[in-house]
C-alpha cells in the first residue's frame, strides 16, 4: 500500500516537472538570441595592447575596433575599413619629407592618413562620466566608495562618447610604455617614426610616476611619427616602404584606447579589486564584456552604442570565387549584430563539452580526438564527411586549412645536419624524402592536415598548388598526382653524402643524430617511435632527448638542438610573415635568442629576393620572387617542410551564417541563431527517462524493507533464545 | 587549553618558514624567471627588453637568497625570499603573475570549491558510518561478506571511470542532471548533486571498510556485553555506545581533512566545470605562476596545521580522559 502511494505521488510530481532537467542554461535564455560557447583556457590579458593569443583575441576581437578589418566573406582574404572610412590613403616621402612617386627609390617614409568615420561611439562606461570641470566623475575613487562595486558596471552612472583620432595615438603610446609588456612594441619601434625614442623616454617617466603613485597621463606626451591632425584624421608615418603595416592595423594591438579609460584603470583602488583595462575592456566593438569570470563564465552583450555595420553581399563573380554558398548571403543588408548575448562557459574536460554539444546545449563545438571517429566518417577515397548520427542531428561541418605551418627544423649552425655544403645538403634532402608526412597525418592527425611543398600555407599569396607547388626535391608528379621519391633516392642522397646505409664514411660508425622534444608523455610514445622509424629507414639512429618546455626553448635559441619540431601561425596573409622565420637577419644565435629564425638559416642570395619581395604589392613580379625563394629554400631544405593543418568544426542546424575565417576575429557579429529551433530541438533531444528513477526508488525502498524484516527477525531471534 | 594553542601557533612558524623555503627551491630548480616570463608573455616577438621590463615589474630581477649588490643586512632582507615570504606570513599573497588579486580569487573560488566538498564530505561520513554499523550489525553474514566484497570493488576502480559513467548515465542517456556547470544558490543545487553522488559513492569502500574495522574493535568490549545484557535493542548498542567509542579514531582521520576541503578537487572539478580552488594551484604551476604556487602552498600547510590543532582539540571533547596541556 505504502509503495502504491510512493508510485503514485513520484510519477505525479515528475509529470509535473515536465520539460528539460538537464539544461545547464538558464531555460529562457535558450528562446533568445543568445549564442551558447565555451572556452577551455580562461584567457589572461584582455588589454589590446598585451594580448597575443588567440582564445583572447576571440573574446577582444568582439569588443575592441582597430581601424581595419578582413571582409568576412571574400577570398583571398582582403581587408576592408572598420571605423575608417576608406582604406588608409599612403603618401610616400624622401628623407626630407618631400611627397615622392611609389616606386621611387629614395622612399625613406610612408605616410599611412587614416580617416576616421564620425558615427562611431564607445560603449558605456563610468570612465566616461565627467564632472562640469570635465574631469572625470569617478577619477579619484577610495576605498569606502567601492565597497559596493565589483565591476565597472556596478557604478550608478555610465555614459560614452565619440572615437577620436587621438585615441588611437593613445594607444600606440601605451604600446610604447614598456612595464604594459606589449609583445610587439620590439618589431613597432623598428617601423613607426620616434617610436623607439618615445618609448625609452615615457617608460622612465611611467617608472618615476610609479613610484611617486602618480597617474601617467599620456595625453601630454607626443611620438613624432604619430600625428593627430584633426578629431577624426591620424597621420601614421613609418619607415621606408612596409606594405604589411596595413595588416597591423587590423589588429587589436592597434585599438583605440580612450584616455579616461586609462586614467580611471590606473587607480590603485580598482586594481586591488581587480578592476583594470586587462579584465574589463572598453571599446566601439559590437559586444561590450559584461561578466568577466573567467573561472567560471564571461558574457558578452549587444553594445547599444554599437555603430551602424551591414552583412556584406558578394556578386555573382566574387561569391565563385570565394567558393561562398548561396545561404551565407541570405542576411545581406541586414544590421549587425544578429546575437544579442555570448555566453563563454568555461569547460576544461573535452568530454563533457562534447556531450552538451550533442545535447544542443552549445551551439558549435570542434572536434577533438575523442569525439572524431562518431563525428567524422571518412570514405575509402579518403574524403571527410559528416556520420550518420551527426547527419540525424542536422549537423554542419566545416573545414579550412589554417595558416599555419608545423616542420621538423634543422640547425643549420649544427657541425653534422647543419651548413651549406653539397654533401649536408644532401643530408637534410635524403632525411626530407624519408619523413613520410602523409603517413604521419593519416596516423596522428585523422587526415587533418596537408603535407606541405614549401614554407607558404594555401591562403597566402604566393601558395601555388599542383605541380608548380610541388616540391621537386621530395615529390614526383605522376600523372597529375604528388608521390613522395622512393626510399631508393633518399639512400642515394645519403650516400653521396657520406652516409652510405646510414654508415659515416669517415668515423665507420652508424650515423646518429638527436631530437630534441618536449613530447615527454605517456601518449606521445607512439609518435616518437614513428619518428625513429624514419630515420631508421635510412639507417639513422634518432636519439630523442626530452625535455621540458624551458629546457627546450632555451636549447633552440642557444643553437644547440640539432633537430626538433616547430611551428608557425600566420599574424596576417602575406608571404613575409612566413619567409621572414628563414631570414638570415632573424636568425636566434645572431640575436640572443630574440629571432624567429630558429633553425638560424642563412643564405645571401634568398636575404636578398626576402627584402626585395617584402615591400612588394600582390603582383605577378612578387609571384616570381616568390617561386624563386621556395625553390632556393626547397634545395638547401633547412626544414623538413612539414604540415598545414585542417581545422574542422561542427555547429547545429540553428547556427547560422558560419564560415571559417582564419585571419578575422570579429566574426561573432556576422552570425545568426535561430532560438525557436534550438528551445524545439532541445526539448525533443533531452526528455528525461523517467523508468530508472521509479526503479532507483523501488529498489531502495525495498532493500529498506529487506534490513528492516532481517533485523527484527535477529531481535526476535536473540528473545526467542533467551526465553528458551 | 590556550597556551596549548598558542604553543603550537608558534610551533608552526618555522615548519611554515620550510615549507616556504622547499618551495622557493624546488620552484626555481624548474623554473628561472626568465622562463616564467617567457610563459607569461608568449611564445611570438619575446625579445630580451621585454623579458627584462617584465621581471623589473614584477620583482624577479632580485636574487632569491643574496644579494651582492645590497649592503648590509640588505644583502639578506633585499632578495625575493625574504620579500615575498614576509607578505605571506601577513596573508597578503599579492597579485599573480597575470595581474589578479590571489586574495580575491582565492575568496572567489572557495566558495564552489566548499559547495561540492562540504556535503560530499558530510553524506559520505553519515552513509559510510551508517553503512559500516549496518555492516557491523550483520557480521558474519553473506550480507557483510557480499558487501565487503563490493567495498573492495568500489575501491579499486578509478574516480576518472565514476565520473565519466555517471555522467554518461545521468546526463546523457537518463538527462535527469546537466553533465557539467555551475551556478551559485539554489539554482545551483542540480549542479552540484552529480558531483557529489560521485564523491560519494567513489568513497564508500574505503570508507565502509575502516569504519568497519573500528567498530569491529569495539563490539567485543566488555562494555557493549554489558548493554546488551540490560537489554538495549541492537540499534541503541551500535549508535549509543560503540559509534560513541569509535569516534576518537574517527576523529583523528575527520577532523584534519575539514579545513582542507577549502582547496577542493582537481579532478572532480575539471570535468564538472566548478570553479573552484581544485585546479587553480595546477593551472598556476602550468602557467609558471610562482605567486600563485607559494601562496596556495602556504594556505595549504596552514590549513593542514589548523585541521592538526582541531583534532587535538576534538579529543578532549569526545574523551574526558584526553587533557591539553
Amino acid at each position: 500500500m505504502i509503495i502504491k502511494w510512493v508510485i503514485i505521488v513520484l510519477s505525479s510530481s515528475i509529470i509535473m516537472y515536465a520539460g528539460v532537467w538537464n539544461n545547464p542554461h538558464d531555460s529562457e535564455k535558450v528562446k533568445t538570441d543568445t549564442l551558447f560557447t565555451s572556452f577551455s583556457l580562461p584567457p589572461k590579458k584582455l588589454d589590446p595592447v598585451v594580448s597575443y593569443s588567440a582564445n583572447e583575441w576571440a573574446i577582444i576581437g568582439q569588443i575592441y575596433e582597430p581601424p581595419l578589418q578582413y571582409n568576412y566573406l571574400k577570398r583571398p582574404y582582403i581587408l576592408e575599413p572598420l571605423t575608417l572610412t576608406t582604406l588608409p590613403t599612403i603618401r610616400y616621402l624622401d628623407k626630407d619629407n618631400n611627397e615622392i612617386e611609389e616606386d621611387s627609390k629614395k622612399v625613406a617614409y610612408s605616410e599611412y592618413i587614416l580617416e576616421l568615420r564620425k558615427d562611431i561611439k564607445y560603449q558605456n562606461h563610468p570612465s566616461f562620466v565627467k564632472n562640469i570641470k570635465g574631469e572625470l566623475f569617478y577619477g579619484a575613487l577610495d576605498k569606502n566608495s567601492l565597497e559596493e562595486i565589483g565591476t565597472p558596471y556596478d557604478f550608478t552612472k555610465t555614459a560614452t562618447r565619440n572615437l577620436r583620432a587621438e585615441d588611437y595615438a593613445y594607444a600606440i603610446k601605451r604600446m610604447a610604455v614598456r612595464q604594459n609588456h606589449s609583445p610587439v612594441l620590439d618589431s613597432m619601434q623598428y617601423h613607426i617614426v620616434g617610436l623607439e625614442k618615445f618609448s625609452q623616454m615615457i617608460t622612465q617617466i611611467a617608472k618615476e610616476k610609479k613610484q611617486s603613485h602618480q597617474i601617467l597621463d599620456l595625453r601630454s606626451y607626443t611620438i613624432d611619427g604619430v600625428t593627430v591632425i584633426d578629431s577624426h584624421t591620424l597621420h601614421i608615418k613609418v619607415k621606408g616602404k612596409y606594405p604589411q603595416f596595413l595588416f597591423w592595423l587590423s589588429m587589436n594591438f592597434f585599438a583605440p584606447i580612450p584616455w579616461e579609460v586609462d586614467l580611471f584603470y590606473q587607480q590603485d583602488e580598482l586594481i586591488a579589486k581587480n578592476i583594470t583595462l586587462n579584465w574589463f575592456p572598453v571599446g566601439t566593438g559590437a559586444y561590450y564584456l559584461a561578466e568577466n569570470n573567467p573561472n567560471k563564465q564571461m558574457r558578452l552583450l549587444e553594445n547599444p552604442n554599437y555603430h551602424g555595420e551591414y552583412y556584406p553581399s558578394l556578386s555573382q563573380k566574387e561569391r565563385v570565387k570565394s567558393n561562398v554558398p548561396m545561404e551565407l548571403l541570405k542576411d545581406a543588408g541586414f544590421k549587425l549584430p544578429f546575437i544579442q548575448e555570448v555566453i563563454y562557459s568555461l569547460e576544461k574536460e573535452s568530454i563533457p563539452l562534447w556531450n552538451k554539444f550533442l545535447q544542443g546545449f552549445y551551439d558549435a563545438s570542434g572536434i577533438s580526438s575523442e569525439a572524431f571517429d562518431q563525428a567524422v566518417h571518412i570514405s575509402s577515397s579518403g574524403n571527410m564527411g559528416l556520420s550518420n548520427e551527426m547527419q540525424d542531428k542536422g549537423i554542419a561541418l566545416k573545414g579550412s586549412v589554417e595558416p599555419s605551418i608545423f616542420y621538423l627544423a634543422f640547425n643549420m649552425v649544427d657541425p653534422v645536419v647543419g651548413g651549406y655544403s653539397e654533401s649536408a645538403k644532401k643530408l637534410r634532402q635524403a632525411i626530407s624524402i624519408a619523413q613520410n608526412q602523409e603517413e604521419y597525418i593519416s596516423i596522428f592527425m585523422n587526415e587533418r592536415g596537408m603535407a606541405a611543398q614549401g614554407v607558404i600555407p594555401p591562403g597566402i599569396f604566393g601558395h601555388e598548388k599542383g605541380e608548380q607547388g610541388t616540391n621537386k626535391v621530395v615529390y614526383d608528379w605522376v600523372e597529375g598526382k604528388r608521390v613522395r621519391k622512393s626510399l631508393g633516392v633518399a639512400k642515394r642522397l645519403l650516400a653521396e653524402a657520406g652516409y652510405p646505409n646510414g654508415i659515416s664514411v669517415k668515423t665507420g660508425k652508424p650515423l646518429k643524430l638527436h631530437y630534441d622534444t618536449t613530447a615527454t608523455g605517456p601518449d606521445d610514445r607512439a609518435l616518437m617511435d614513428w619518428r625513429r622509424k624514419q630515420f631508421d629507414k635510412l639507417g639513422i639512429q634518432l636519439v630523442i632527448r626530452a625535455t621540458d618546455y624551458n629546457r627546450f626553448q632555451d636549447k633552440v635559441r642557444k643553437g644547440k638542438a640539432q633537430l626538433f619540431s616547430w611551428g608557425w601561425n600566420a599574424d596576417y596573409p602575406d608571404p613575409e610573415n612566413f619567409f621572414f622565420l628563414l631570414y638570415g637577419g632573424n636568425a636566434a644565435v645572431d640575436t640572443d635568442g630574440a629571432g624567429i629564425n630558429s633553425s638560424n638559416y642563412k643564405n645571401k642570395k634568398f636575404d636578398t629576393l626576402f627584402n626585395q619581395m617584402k615591400t612588394m604589392k600582390n603582383t605577378p613580379e612578387r609571384m616570381q620572387l616568390i617561386n624563386e625563394m621556395t625553390e632556393i629554400l626547397r634545395e638547401d631544405a633547412p626544414w623538413v617542410w612539414g604540415i598545414h593543418p585542417k581545422s574542422l568544426a561542427l555547429s547545429h542546424q540553428w547556427y547560422k551564417n558560419v564560415l571559417p575565417h582564419a585571419m578575422a576575429n570579429n566574426t561573432l557579429k556576422y552570425k545568426r541563431i535561430d532560438a525557436d529551433l534550438r528551445a524545439k530541438k532541445q526539448q525533443e533531444w533531452n526528455q528525461p527517462v523517467i523508468s530508472p528513477f521509479i526503479l532507483l526508488i523501488l529498489f531502495i525502498l525495498l532493500i529498506g524493507f529487506l534490513l528492516f524484516r532481517a533485523y527484527h527477525n535477529r531481535q526476535k531471534m536473540v528473545i526467542y533464545k533467551e526465553k528458551h | 587549553m590556550l597556551s596549548y594553542i598558542i604553543r603550537r601557533i608558534l610551533y608552526a612558524v618555522p615548519i611554515l618558514i620550510g615549507v616556504n623555503l622547499i618551495t622557493f627551491l624546488l620552484f626555481f630548480m624548474v623554473n628561472s624567471p626568465d622562463d616564467m616570463a617567457r610563459a607569461q608573455l608568449g611564445a611570438k616577438q619575446v625579445t630580451p627588453e621585454l623579458i627584462q621590463s617584465w621581471k623589473e615589474s614584477r620583482g624577479y630581477d632580485k636574487p632569491l637568497f643574496i644579494n651582492h649588490k645590497s649592503e648590509g643586512i640588505k644583502k639578506a632582507t633585499d632578495t625575493l625570499f625574504v620579500q615575498e615570504s614576509l607578505k605571506l606570513f601577513s596573508f597578503s599573497f599579492g597579485f599573480s603573475d597575470a595581474n589578479r588579486d590571489i586574495g580575491s580569487d582565492i575568496k572567489e573560488r572557495m566558495v564552489p570549491s566548499l559547495a561540492i566538498a562540504l556535503p560530499t564530505f558530510m553524506i559520505a561520513l553519515i552513509t559510510n558510518i551508517s553503512l559500516a554499523l549496518l555492516l557491523v550489525l550483520f557480521r558474519g553474514s553473506p550480507l557483510d561478506t557480499s558487501m565487503m566484497v563490493v567495498a573492495v570493488m568500489i575501491m579499486s576502480i578509478s574516480g576518472l571511470f565514476y565520473i565519466i559513467a555517471g555522467q554518461v548515465l545521468f546526463s546523457k542517456i537518463w538527462h535527469w542532471v546537466p553533465i557539467s556547470g555551475y551556478e551559485s544558490g539554489w539554482d545551483g543545487v542540480k549542479f552540484i548533486i552529480l558531483p557529489v553522488l560521485i564523491g560519494v559513492f567513489a568513497g564508500i569502500g574505503a570508507g565502509v571498510r575502516w569504519y568497519r574495522s573500528i567498530f569491529l574493535e569495539q563490539i567485543n568490549q566488555d562494555y557493549v556485553r554489558t548493554a546488551r545484557a540490560k537489554g538495549l535493542s541492537e540499534l541503541k548498542v551500535l549508535f549509543g555506545h560503540v559509534l560513541r567509542n569509535g569516534m576518537l579514531p574517527i576523529l583523528t582521520g575527520v577532523v584534519v581533512i575539514i579545513p582542507s576541503l577549502f582547496m577542493g578537487s582537481l579532478i572532480m572539478e575539471s570535468f564538472f566545470g566548478i570553479p573552484g580552488l581544485g585546479s587553480y594551484t595546477i593551472d598556476a604551476i602550468n602557467a609558471q605562476d610562482f605567486a600563485i604556487v607559494k601562496a596556495m602552498v602556504f594556505l595549504g600547510s596552514v590549513l593542514y596545521i589548523i585541521g592538526l590543532i582541531l583534532t587535538d582539540i576534538s579529543y578532549t571533547l569526545f574523551d574526558p580522559r584526553v587533557k591539553l596541556s
